[in-house]
């Protein structure tokens, strides 16, 4: 009798676990992935109010802050622990771009630093330029069409 | 009266650059995409809601909630692009987004390079 309540209690488990996994998972995603955006707001009210940096010098200040930011996180490992808490909270923003560049940057330093650290830099910042300088200029050309 | 629009400010930005994570995380649990895929998603995303105008809307509203994002980049980029044509033609179409994009690409490649010369990689646990 005990088993058979053991079987329908695994049976449940595994029906509801896949769900509630989902739900975690988008929970943790946009608690960090906010919390980031967050710490974004506040650098940016630093340079912005403290500093008086115009509108662009802000912006282009932030995105570099957040960047030095995530290459030491990334250096030391505590980013990768951030990420597998994190999944896509931690991908999204500037930072996990960052962090997509350095890291496989590190891990191929032994293979020297013109063809490990020089190329390896670009695994994943080289599709994101790629694609996103590509598809700018598209962009641009097509106002210039239209102009 | 200050104090709480920039706390408004704050709220805005997590609200929104969280949901743009989650977006994320669906996609990546829903379709098994790779990080780099995503990644280039959302970057192409970004440019192209920013060349229709509907993504600076959301910047006004939520700030780093979505310009830290990487849609916000892609925004950054179709931006300058367009900023370009119109005030240098087929020149600026092509220089304008990379213009824009500048700090960010510069900052990744240079701190990259550095963080791989300080920081030796932690072992697979």
């Amino acid at each position: 009798m005990s088993n058979d309540y053991a079987a329908r209690y695994q049976a449940m488990v595994s029906r509801l676990a896949p769900k509630s996994d989902m739900l975690n998972g988008i929970l943790r995603a946009f608690f960090v992935g906010g919390l980031i955006c967050m710490i974004g707001q506040a650098i940016n009210d630093l340079y912005n109010y403290g500093m008086c940096l115009g509108a662009d010098a802000t912006a282009a200040a932030t995105s570099i802050t957040l960047i030095v930011i995530s290459a030491l996180l990334t250096g030391v490992g505590v980013y990768d622990r951030i990420g597998k808490f994190a999944g896509a909270g931690s991908i999204v923003p500037i930072t996990g771009f960052a962090n997509s560049v350095i890291a496989p940057a590190m891990e191929f330093r032994r293979e020297g630093l013109v063809m490990g650290v020089g190329a390896k830099l670009f695994t994943l910042a080289g599709p994101v330029l790629v694609y996103g300088i590509s598809s700018s200029v598209i962009v641009g050309l097509i106002v210039c069409l239209l102009k | 009266m200050k104090i709480m629009d920039i706390l408004l400010m704050y709220i805005k930005a997590f609200t929104v650059g969280g949901v743009i994570c989650s977006i994320g995380q669906v996609l990546i649990m829903k379709t098994k995409l790779t990080s780099a895929r995503i990644l280039v998603g959302y970057v192409t995303a970004g440019v192209i809601l920013g060349a229709l105008g509907l993504y600076k809307p959301l910047v006004d509203f939520a700030g780093a909630g979505a310009t830290v994002p990487l849609t916000g980049f892609g925004y950054l980029l179709a931006k300058g692009a367009i900023d370009g044509a119109e005030s240098q033609g087929i020149l600026g179409a092509f220089t304008g987004g990379v213009i824009a994009g500048a700090a960010g690409i510069s900052a990744a490649v240079f701190f990259g390079y550095l963080a791989a010369l300080l920081f030796k990689p932690k072992m697979k646990s």
